[in-house]
């Protein structure tokens, strides 16, 4: 039977990463991926999880370790948050392109200057780019969940792209939830062992990572967005056999009261929850609200979005990073460019907010639908609000 | 000693596991150091390359110049790529993934991927002990950019960002001594060579691979394209670094340092500088400090390993 235990999220990043067996954990301690890191090693350290745990110098050469014990066909675990993503930032794009598997948790951290250990998404949207497959969970069940479908997929040999978990920093990572976990036979059905079909081994020794001229670089690029694209069936593969085994199910779009709803709040992340409130309380009051959330931010689901959204007047959508001197957040902008070649679309309008551990709450959320609701009317001057700022 | 060097050759694998037909420039040292260190190593490795000549010159997708399994990710991270290989292979044999087999990790860099840009990764590798030999091949600037000075370019030495002009020397800074940084982490095994002295560089890089945790071997590789010296020079080039004392040829094993070859005497550094464009420009007066820097050097060294 499955264990339903209270255990903080980070905490229970490690058990899974655990039940998951895997081989090596390369990692660099930072706020607040801290307790996950600290847990793994720990489970090593007992040898409750018989792996490698190589505590690095940096973020940098966490991700450059991970690249070495995949190469070999190791199952490769790394979790990190904020500055430590950015340090990582030119080793990430180098984990797709070679094709090399591995699962790393983001605990989302805002970026310096002035230094904030808090939350909010703008490492996510920093590293948007570096060809991983990109979740966003909203709680530490749908993490421990996605965790080991991370590895599921990533080692999937259709795949072998690494792929990111990113998590709340504190307002996931540091809570205490309540978590069922799988049984390890569960766990080893599910997830079959790691087998990299050329790694690296003197027996058969192959070259990784060779140099691309001009006549050969876009095709590589081009192979690239391929097998990225292509990945999103996998998921969905099996984000549907997880379901069939846990009773739990996952969609790249999650909708919460959407059908009707001529108003629409987008959020990512674990602030879709207390958005939902937000969503009771007005429909309660007859107003036609929803919500949509993004839960697989790459391959990005532009079928389920526009599905999702496609019979709603207003679509608010909530970004927790700033893309400066642009056009405001990055995800209402790629939401944007996702429904323009729509005939049917509902106003897009577009809001910044909980930035660096700056909470909303039910209250705020419900402020910032009425308010997209009467820029969504009345239209603005701006390219987009940024909510909460205390002038 | 005439039977040893008629016989020795004969010793050596033919196989060339650093295969022909790489684009490195004619007269290439650091490529002759590769071709030898690889003959030493045999086929029970892997090697993680930096960023570089050598990687530049042997990897032009789709070719290879490598026979061994070889990886190549970026420039300032092949220790810790090198010190991941090592935890992963180590326990997919633990858990019988893969077959038990004797596998040497070999990371390997140039002057700017080891001492400057890579220093770091290589220092965190070192400490926390990976089974690992890591081979500094050092032409002493970056030259696959365009002759750029590192800090492992010799006081006065003309390279395109530390230009010799009316105000200035060209490198203004002396050589960062790496051996003693890598001997500093008290890792079991460290030595310099040169392709010049091909049977001591095979014999240091064997003894690299065989030492249990991390090795450091750092190899002059002289560069006939960034020292403005003829292409057939290179040999004799080498040979006088390590005559003059400008690159002495030694080991550390746990710590005891001991001298390779002892010259009683040694050659004038101009006999060295002479033969290389990059210090054409120098002043008697500069010379004469180099010169005296080198004396103080040798000296300290012999003392250490006396």
């Amino acid at each position: 039977m499955a264990k339903r235990v209270g255990i903080e999220v980070s905490l229970a990043i490690g058990e899974v990463v655990k039940l998951a067996n895997a081989d090596v954990v390369a990692a660099y301690p930072i706020t607040p991926q801290t307790h996950i890191v600290e847990h793994l090693a720990e489970l090593v350290a007992n040898g409750e999880l018989d792996a490698q745990y190589i505590p690095v110098e940096s973020e940098h050469s966490a991700m450059s370790a991970c690249l070495g014990s995949s190469a070999v066909g190791a199952r490769t675990f790394t979790a990190t948050a904020g500055q430590g993503l950015e340090l990582m930032h030119e080793v990430l794009y180098v984990a797709s392109a070679m094709r090399l598997p591995m699962v790393m948790a983001v605990a989302n951290r805002a970026l310096s200057a002035p230094l904030s250990v808090w939350g909010d998404q703008s490492d996510a949207m920093a590293v948007r780019d570096t060809g991983w497959i990109q979740l966003f969970v909203e709680n530490g069940q749908e993490t421990v969940d996605n965790v080991l479908c991370a590895f599921r997929i990533s080692e999937d040999p259709r795949v072998l792209l690494p792929v990111m978990v990113h998590l709340d920093g504190f307002y996931i990572s540091h809570v205490i939830e309540p978590v069922v976990f799988p049984e390890q036979s569960q766990v080893d059905q599910f997830l079959p062992p790691f087998k990299y079909p050329v790694p690296l081994h003197p027996d058969k020794p192959v070259t990784m990572g060779a140099f691309a001229m001009p006549v050969i670089y876009s095709e590589a690029k081009k192979a690239q967005e391929v097998h990225l694209e292509a990945a999103k069936g996998v998921i969905l593969e099996c984000w549907k056999e997880f379901g069939k085994l846990f009773g739990r199910n996952y969609s790249p779009v999650e909708r919460y009261h959407s059908d009707d709803a001529r108003v629409l709040l987008l959020t990512v992340g674990g602030f879709s929850e207390t958005a939902m409130t937000a969503v009771d309380k007005m429909r309660g009051e007859g107003k036609g609200v929803g919500l949509v959330r993004l839960r697989l931010w790459r391959p990005f689901p532009f079928a389920e979005l526009r599905q999702a959204v496609k019979n709603a007047e207003t679509l608010v959508v909530l970004d927790r990073a700033i893309s400066f001197g642009g056009p405001g957040g990055p995800i209402c902008s790629e939401v944007k460019a996702a429904l323009y070649g729509e005939d049917k679309r509902p106003r897009v309008v577009g809001f910044v907010g909980g930035l660096g551990g700056r909470d909303i709450t039910p209250a705020g959320f419900e402020e910032i639908i009425n308010k997209g609701i009467e820029i969504s009317q009345k239209g603005s001057d701006q390219e987009f609000e940024i909510y909460g700022v205390r002038e | 000693m005439e039977n040893y060097a008629v016989y020795v050759p004969r010793l050596v694998t033919r196989r060339e596991n650093f295969a022909p037909g790489h684009r490195a420039c004619i007269g290439c040292g650091e490529a002759l150091a590769v071709r030898l260190a690889c003959k030493a190593l045999g086929q029970n490795i892997i090697i993680a390359n930096a960023t570089g000549c050598m990687e530049i010159v042997s990897s032009p997708l789709p070719y290879t110049s490598w026979r061994v399994p070889w990886i190549h990710t970026l420039f300032e991270n092949t220790a810790a790529v090198a010190s991941g290989i090592e935890a992963g292979l180590k326990m997919m044999m633990k858990k019988g993934r893969i077959a038990q087999k004797d596998i040497k990790v070999v990371a390997m860099a140039g002057d700017g991927g080891t001492s400057d840009i890579g220093l770091q990764a290589l220092s965190g590798a070192m400490e926390r002990g990976h089974d690992f030999l890591y081979l500094c091949f050092d032409n002493e600037a970056y030259m696959n950019t365009g002759i750029q000075r590192s800090s492992a370019t010799p006081y006065g030495a003309a390279t395109t960002t530390s230009p010799a002009g009316k105000v200035s020397i060209g490198q203004f800074s002396w050589k960062k001594d790496m051996p003693a940084i890598a001997a500093a982490h008290n890792i079991p095994y460290v030595a310099t060579a040169c392709p010049s002295y091909p049977f001591d560089l095979m014999a240091k890089v064997a003894k690299g691979a065989a030492v249990k945790g991390p090795a450091y071997v750092h190899i002059l590789s002289p560069c006939p394209t960034g020292w403005r010296c003829p292409t057939d020079l290179s040999v004799r080039v080498g040979r006088l670094a390590v005559e003059t004392g400008m690159f002495p040829l030694y080991e550390v094993e746990n710590g005891k340092y001991k001298l390779s070859l002892d010259f009683p005497k040694l050659r004038p550094v101009t006999d060295y500088m002479k033969l290389q464009g990059r210090f054409r420009h120098l002043s008697e007066d500069i010379i004469s400090e180099i010169q005296q820097r080198v004396e103080k050097e040798y000296a300290r060294l012999k003392e250490k390993a006396s």
